[in-house]
């Protein structure tokens, strides 16, 4: 098949357009990522695009590791998101596995109820009102329980299982298995790409969620990751940036501290994420099916 | 509904009626009972943390004081309703949310189906894969750390003003401190940020496409564009359709989290939405039933919008939600 000269040209064109958008997608954490390596003396007075760190140091990631309220919210985050997750995919599973059942009488009145919240719920000021009247404000609970699952994975899952051949099924309750057998020894087993999936999405989600934390919590020590990078970020208070550390180099690091912390931040997703991606593209895939 | 379970056994039982609806109640009851013990919690779930609060909406008709809680508190009609169509940032908040989301709706929607159409067209399978692992990157950052990087850049001695001042000597902008500004800092970060996961979904439905379209229209001596226009398109057309009606049926809640995170006072002027609005109303000054209001003056346009939407797709094409 030979190709007209105007379809070479735009395969030329088009490729250098996305190559250009990729320069584009991926600069700025080259840049956040070479500038916390780099002397904030040099990184203050550089002006426009970097490269390579110049005049190499680990200081800002020593002094990012020092502050107590990174930690605290490091580690306040990897609590939400481990079992935050786990009650994500046990609850998501269980709802997934009973309406995908056949022969279930209330599965469609349930389903209904489900998917009409994602169109319409009470918003934002009843369900404040509802997590301060469950006690629920202020304590790690607040960012746990109110998510425990989500309708649009909820589908994914659900779309997913109804895939695994009804045979398998009956076969098991034939040798005496009962339902949760079932889920748990055939099910579950046979699916985990969107199990994956599912803890990739939710884990993402806790990994990555504010607001919640933002209206629900007032104690610091609960604080997660994302509000302490709220106050370093934009509300850019230095003293939560540098606790801990000597006047002059308050000031010569916060620019790069600023950039270290969120490669901290961010820098377990990235790392996880080329490993994981043909997971997610299928979970889109099988959302889109059945979204 | 006829989810009755029929098996060879019960025609040997005389004498139930077995079609009775409280037969089948008890019958689905004990061949089910895992399964709905497993509904149970989701159910529960579900009851308490989305119809609760649908039930709690009733406070924006309501005077809500803490002390006589959801129940107690005085009716007071559409008081609050009346007081946020009379106030000044009634006007200002219900044309930024309109804007925004309508910029929204213009730039960043299709833009995804534009990078998937490219995608589609690259003949390197390798430089494909490189630019879809690298563009749905941004998706998994979150709005935090995005919005931190959109502050540090976009500051007067940030990188976005060194690169304009070298490269066209441009005078300093403070980007975000002028009104001027956000609408466009904030579409056209979104785009950044979701223009390919967006894509995955059309990319996915081009590769569901009939490849003996592409083969007949190429013995017919059809050029790519063509094909682009008469067999690609069409083909991912129901789902360009379904998205277009779920994000119409967000309408109203842009990225509220997002604007909270880049707004400040002096560009309230074009930043301000619904959303934003709710919660400082709401959650910083406890106004709670005017916010509720407000919220709910919110929910019923955008749920009004994906009734609309739905139905007018129904009526002019093939594709719809429901």
């Amino acid at each position: 098949m030979s190709r007209s000269r105007g379809e070479h040209l735009f395969d030329l064109l088009n490729s250098l357009l996305l190559i250009l958008l990729s320069l584009i997608t991926l600069y700025p954490f080259l840049f956040v990522l070479i500038a916390s390596l780099s002397d904030p003396k040099w990184a203050i007075q550089t002006r426009g695009l970097i490269w390579y760190p110049k005049g190499f140091t680990l200081e800002a990631y020593r002094l990012v590791f020092q502050n107590p309220s990174i930690i605290t919210g490091y580690l306040n985050t990897l609590l939400y998101v481990t079992l935050g997750t786990l009650l994500n995919i046990l609850m998501t599973s269980f709802g997934a596995y009973a309406l995908s059942r056949q022969q279930v009488m209330w599965k469609n009145p349930v389903m209904f109820l489900i998917v009409f919240t994602m169109f319409f719920n009470g918003g934002l000021i009843p369900t404040y009102l509802l997590i301060e009247d469950l006690g629920m404000a202020d304590t790690r609970w607040a960012l746990i329980i109110p998510a425990a699952m989500s309708a649009y994975n909820l589908i994914i899952m659900r779309t997913s299982f109804m895939s695994v051949p009804s045979s398998l099924e009956e076969s098991a309750k034939l040798d005496g298995a009962n339902d949760f057998t079932v889920l748990f020894r055939v099910i579950l087993p046979l699916s985990m790409p969107v199990v994956a999936v599912m803890i990739l999405f939710y884990g993402v989600a806790h990994w990555n969620s504010w607001f919640s934390a933002l209206i629900y919590l007032r104690t610091r020590d609960l604080y997660p990751l994302q509000l302490i990078l709220r106050e370093i970020l934009i509300t850019s208070s230095t003293e939560t940036m540098t606790t801990g550390v000597g006047g002059s180099d308050k000031m010569l690091f916060g620019e790069t501290i600023k950039y270290a912390t969120i490669i901290v931040a961010t820098g377990p997703i990235l790392l996880l994420y080329p490993f994981l991606q043909k997971y997610f593209v299928k979970g889109v895939m099988i959302g889109a099916i059945k979204g | 509904m006829s989810t009755a379970i029929q098996r060879p056994s019960d025609s040997i039982k005389p004498a139930v009626d077995k079609s009775g609806f409280k037969y089948r109640l008890i019958r689905d009851a004990k061949i089910n009972k895992y399964v709905y013990l497993m509904l149970l919690p989701v159910v529960v779930y579900y009851v308490v943390f989305y119809y609760v609060p649908l039930y709690g909406l009733q406070i924006a008709f309501k005077d809500y004081s803490p002390g006589l809680g959801i129940l107690h508190s005085d009716w007071v009609g559409l008081k609050h309703f009346k007081d946020f169509f009379g106030s000044h940032y009634f006007s200002r908040i219900l044309r930024n949310t309109l804007l925004i989301s309508f910029y929204d709706l213009l730039f960043t929607f299709p833009a995804s189906i534009v990078l998937a159409l490219l995608l589609n067209e690259l003949r390197s399978a390798m430089l494909k894969r490189t630019v879809q692992t690298i563009t749905y990157m941004p998706h998994f950052i979150s709005i935090v750390v995005v919005s931190g990087m959109l502050v540090d850049f976009l500051a007067r001695d940030g990188l976005v003003n060194n690169l304009l001042h070298a490269w066209f000597g441009v005078q300093p902008i403070t980007f975000l401190q002028e009104s001027g500004w956000f609408r466009f800092v904030f579409i056209s970060s979104n785009i950044w940020q979701n223009i390919g996961w967006g894509s995955i979904i059309y990319l996915s439905a081009m590769a569901g496409i009939d490849p003996s379209l592409y083969e007949a229209s190429r013995v017919d001596g059809a050029s790519r564009l063509r094909q682009t226009f008469h067999i690609t398109l069409p083909g991912i057309m129901p789902t360009v359709v379904i998205l277009l009606i779920l994000q119409i049926g967000n309408f109203m809640s842009v990225g509220a989290d997002k604007i909270l995170l880049l707004y400040n006072p002096t560009t309230y002027e074009t930043a301000d939405v619904i959303g934003t609005f709710v919660y400082r109303k709401g959650i910083l000054e406890s106004n709670f039933s005017y916010s509720a209001a407000v919220g709910l003056f919110n929910s019923l346009i955008n749920f009004t919008l994906l009734l609309s939407a739905n139905a007018l797709s129904r009526r002019t094409s093939e594709h719809k939600l429901w």
